[in-house]
């Protein structure tokens, strides 16, 4: 930037920041460091936070208006047991809640179905029904918090009932606000949580974009992921350029679906890994701002500058943890946990030290938040924005990270015939997500089986690994209990209604005009099941099986 | 001159990988194959979304020496029995190898059910090559 | 207790799956439990057809093919399938991966189904064979065959040497291309074009696929020149098609039975069904001699470090020297 337009771009982000502060829009505290040293919201050059392409941060104000949400990922058993751990993350001080389904629920299975034997309740809580649904909030007001739900394979009907329960409740779907995870493209390439192949799944996800955008118009309707991408092996660079491709892909198949850029932008959010290279994380996340403004504004034509804005979640990375000497995990998640915060994060979870082995202890859990909350309080990442922007090795590792990502985008339009969409169908269909990802991990496992990188405690500095501490043991009666559950709905419900609204179902799915969302929500609240459900409309989209590419 | 054919004096290990249940995670069963190609050996490579019933039909079919089942979701406690049940209802002494998250205190409980070994995520590649070539020596 | 090889092939004829895929390690493997099973199988034969079906990576010829024996199973027939697999280079080993493709149990709604309604399915790497594929193939076939198993399907991936000898022990051979990659170009220059009998361009959906089925008419056309489909009698179909994982189009794979079938009759009325036969039969015979001949030769040769081998004498003298050591009189080749 030259002189001018640098004392420009200053010039109108101190006025941005002003008019906040201005409203009581800053959180009222000194902003200084530990020893009382007061400092600026931002050092550095433009462009700043708030500013086009927002590489420093979405908002002028950043945290010091507000800080990311501290957002605990919880999840297992039955929905009481789930509904107790909620309540304790809200009395904690957690901002908003995060549920974990189990994996049949994840894969569309009802808890009596063959698939979910051994499984029901472990990893994530079991809901199969509406009633799981109401159990799950059960006297926590929706209309006052905001909840993630991690699914993607069912999302529609997983979202339906959480409309439905809204509905029952008396909360006004207009007060909803949370997101749904519902990325099914990241699921053919690093998940494998899919269940219809990739083109109606694209028809569901679009469906659910104009529901979310015209009734729950405060809730994120899509999370286009890169964490699990990452978690499968990937490095930085395609760990977001595949997260950005699958968004661009988003974007052009609801535009091919009749919505409009800025109607539905806005409301698309992106979940990011953050890994143990506190560096690279940064320049990632600095870059991912940076992409995805220059391509909404440039390639799809958003005005709005909410549809240029990446807002991100963020989640340290599960696979860093080591089941050798585990607490040393708390030292790895606290400094994964300061590269989200300065990579200028909207929320954040951060792993138990126990989840290498098992799901997290009460104890571990609350350890995780705590280390949030010290990152937030004590360390003064929080207090000034973007601190690491202009220090020569973060602004190379942005352009870096960038350039890397553009290649790929390159290789996607081309495949695509200048279509990111039918590029992205290509990759999935040609195994190029899948092996890229698989090169990728193979060639670290060979470096830490090398020694050449070092993993403390896996490969190197291996005393100390002699206690393991108590771990959560999922208890079998779970199972029992929820199969119990689903049997009392099963007898209780009218089954002609249920017959009558799963052949509906399959109507709407046969024809791409209707939306599915209110038939599902009709079906729900006639206590159809989960899978009920989810096989209707398998009867017109089909299964996906992948193709078998190591 | 010997009109015979030459033996094979190759050995060459055919071991499957799959995955029991809906767990969708097969970064490492991914990474097993390669180090399991790499010692030499034939992968049959199931993969995801098995049943006991498609890998015992594949066992017969394939001939294999091994089968390693990889267990990231703490369902081992019923899948690797419910495999080895299976197993020994189709008359099949095929060793089993479990691999992936099992907690310290599952590991004899397993072995005593009949499981060959079990490998933790830390395992190194001679870990996991010789586990298996162990395994199947102990079969024979 | 063991199980005797003769027990194993009685087990293998009443359609016995286990025993089946013991033969075929044992076939594998060679030497003289493979010989037996070759003396055992070999005038036994229910001669089921073989079908060899090959095809580049990623050209969907194992979705394909499990589509097809899907059909199969489904009408009443008792399908199998060798698919072979290339093995590494390096270390031998290999990643075997095309059976969940062609396996219509993954994810099946339902479990504890009957397993003998199911394809057969062999992995089948292209190393660790005593003889490589020219001997474990045909020897394959032979198993699959006593046991009652029809059609037999041999599935190569790849478009080059290993598939043309394939191609040699099938009756009919398809070859899958599809429209990117300049597969059809691929096909002419490894000689597979004179093997097809079926052409499928898959994926026919994507841009191209009729300039690649122009491209096949053009290269057809231009082999009848050489007077070669003349003699067969039989210009090879060319079928478009999109197998995909989710493809409910019953009618395309029964269009490619339906071409497979129409050449299986040809053969049959034209008599070139007993010539392929005979000369598979032929080329095995060859195989072995050569396996066999190769076996004694090692040893003759001589050895890197001979001082014969510092460029002094010439490779035709050498080569006299160990030939007419091969030859000594006794021997069958001796004039």
């Amino acid at each position: 930037m030259t002189e001018s337009t640098e004392s420009a771009a200053r010039a109108q982000w101190q006025a941005a920041y002003n008019a906040a502060a201005d409203t009581g829009a800053l959180r009222d505290i000194p902003f200084d460091t530990m020893s009382g040293l007061p400092v600026e919201p931002v050092y550095g050059d433009g462009p700043y936070p708030g500013q086009y392409p927002y590489t420093r941060g979405i908002h002028p104000t950043m945290y010091r208006s507000r800080l990311w949400t501290m957002r605990m990922f919880a999840g297992f058993g039955t929905a009481a047991d789930t509904n107790a751990r909620f309540k304790e993350i809200l009395t904690n001080g957690g901002s908003g809640l995060s549920t974990a389904f189990d994996m049949p629920t994840l894969m569309g299975r009802d808890s009596d179905s063959p698939w979910s034997r051994g499984e029901v309740g472990r990893g994530g809580v079991a809901v199969d029904t509406l009633d799981d649904m109401l159990r799950l909030f059960q006297d926590i007001n929706v209309g006052d918090v905001s909840t993630s739900m991690t699914i993607n394979g069912p999302a529609a009907v997983m979202l339906a009932m959480y409309t439905a329960m809204a509905d029952e409740t008396g909360v006004d779907r207009s007060r909803l606000t949370g997101t749904i995870q519902n990325d099914i493209l990241k699921e053919y390439q690093a998940q494998k949580e899919y269940i219809y192949p990739p083109r109606p799944s694209m028809r569901i996800v679009t469906d659910m974009m104009k529901f979310t955008a015209a009734e729950i118009p405060r809730w994120n309707s899509i999370s286009i992921s890169g964490y699990h991408i990452r978690e499968a092996g990937s490095s930085a660079a395609h760990e977001l350029a595949f997260t950005l491709a699958n968004g661009f892909a988003y974007v052009e198949a609801a535009v091919a679906a009749g919505m409009q850029v800025d109607d539905f932008a806005p409301r698309l959010s992106f979940f990011f890994n953050s890994h143990s290279d506190f560096f690279e994380e940064i320049g990632k996340f600095r870059a991912a701002r940076r992409i995805w403004a220059t391509w909404m504004k440039e390639r799809y034509g958003a005005q709005n500058p909410k549809s240029m804005m990446c807002r991100f979640h963020t989640q340290t990375a599960g696979v860093s943890l080591t089941a050798q000497q585990p607490e040393i995990n708390i030292a790895r998640v606290a400094v994964q946990a300061m590269a989200a915060a300065m990579g200028g994060t909207q929320s954040l979870h951060t792993d138990s030290y126990d989840e290498a082995l098992a799901l997290p202890t009460e104890k571990a859990a609350r350890i995780a938040l705590r280390t949030q909350q010290i990152v937030a309080h004590e360390t003064g990442a929080a207090t000034v924005m973007d601190p690491l922007g202009g220090a020569p090795y973060v602004e190379w590792m942005t352009d870096e990270i960038e350039r890397q990502a553009e290649e790929v985008f390159a290789h996607l339009d081309d495949l695509g015939n200048g279509s990111i969409l039918e590029g992205v169908y290509a990759g999935i269909d040609n195994g190029y997500f899948i092996s890229e990802i698989a090169e990728a991990a193979y060639r670290f496992e060979r470096e830490v089986n090398s020694g050449q990188r070092i993993i403390v405690g896996v490969n190197e500095f291996t005393d100390g690994d002699d206690e393991r501490g108590a771990i959560l043991r999922i208890d079998p009666v779970v199972e029992e209990q929820q199969l119990a559950n689903l049997t009392a709905v099963k007898s209780a419900r009218d089954d002609n209604a249920v017959t009558e609204n799963l052949l509906a179902v399959t109507a709407a799915a046969g024809d791409p005009l209707v939306n599915l969302m209110p038939v599902i929500i009709n079906a729900v609240k006639a206590r159809c099941t989960i899978e009920e459900v989810g096989d209707a409309m398998e009867k017109e989209f089909g299964r996906y099986v992948e193709p078998a590419i190591i | 001159m010997s009109d015979a054919s030459a033996p094979d004096t190759t050995v060459r290990h055919r071991v499957i990988l799959a995955k029991l249940g809906l767990d969708g995670h097969d970064r490492g069963i991914r990474v097993v194959a390669r180090i399991l190609r790499d010692a030499g050996m034939e992968v049959i490579y199931l993969g995801l979304r098995q049943t006991t019933d498609s890998i015992v039909a594949a066992a017969e079919e394939e001939d294999v020496d091994a089968i390693g089942l990889s267990m990231h979701n703490a369902g081992h406690m019923t899948l690797a029995p419910d495999m080895l049940a299976a197993l020994e209802a189709a008359e099949l002494s095929i060793p089993l190898i479990v691999g992936g998250i099992v907690p310290d205190e599952d590991l004899q409980p397993l072995l005593d059910r009949g499981v060959a070994c079990v490998l933790g995520p830390g395992a190194s590649a001679e870990e996991v090559a010789n586990s298996v070539r162990s395994a199947i020596a102990g079969a024979r | 207790m063991t199980t005797s090889v003769a027990e194993w092939h009685q087990r293998a004829t009443t359609g016995n799956r286990r025993a089946v895929g013991r033969l075929l390690s044992l076939v594998e493997r060679g030497g003289s439990e493979a010989d037996a099973i070759t003396d055992l199988t070999f005038n036994t034969l229910n001669n089921a057809p073989v079908i060899g079906i090959t095809g580049a990576p990623g050209s969907g010829k194992s979705t394909l093919t499990g589509a097809l024996v899907s059909l199969l199973a489904s009408q009443g027939l008792k399908p199998a399938v060798l698919a072979v697999d290339p093995s590494s280079p390096l270390t031998g080993g290999a990643i075997l991966g095309d059976r969940i493709r062609m396996d219509d149990r993954v994810y099946a709604a339902t479990h504890n189904s009957d397993q003998s309604t199911h394809p057969f399915i062999r992995s089948m790497a292209t190393r660790g064979h005593a003889g490589g594929l020219a001997l474990a193939v045909p020897a394959a076939i032979r198993v699959f065959d006593v046991a009652g198993f029809s059609p037999i399907i041999i599935e190569t991936v790849g478009i080059g040497q290993v598939e043309v000898d394939v191609a040699a022990v099938a009756d009919t051979t398809m070859v899958v291309v599809t429209p990117e990659g300049g597969d059809s170009v691929q096909a002419n220059k490894s000689g597979l074009l004179e093997v097809a009998d079926v052409f499928v361009v898959n994926k026919a959906d994507r841009p191209g696929a009729d300039q690649t089925k122009r491209d096949l008419d053009l290269m057809l056309d231009l082999s009848h020149v050489s007077g070669h489909d003349e003699i067969v009698g039989w210009r090879p179909t060319i079928l478009m098609t999109q197998a995909t994982a989710a493809d409910d189009d019953e009618s395309q794979i029964t269009g490619v039975w339906s071409a497979i079938q129409t050449h299986q009759e040809h053969l049959t009325q034209s008599g070139q069904l007993a010539v392929r036969r005979r000369e598979r039969l032929r080329a095995e015979v060859r195989s072995r001699v050569e396996q066999s001949l190769l076996a004694d030769l090692t040893g003759v040769l001589p050895a890197v470090d001979s001082p014969e081998l510092d460029g002094t004498h010439s490779p035709l003298a050498l080569a006299r020297r160990v030939t007419d050591r091969f030859r000594s009189p006794g021997s069958p080749q001796s004039k």
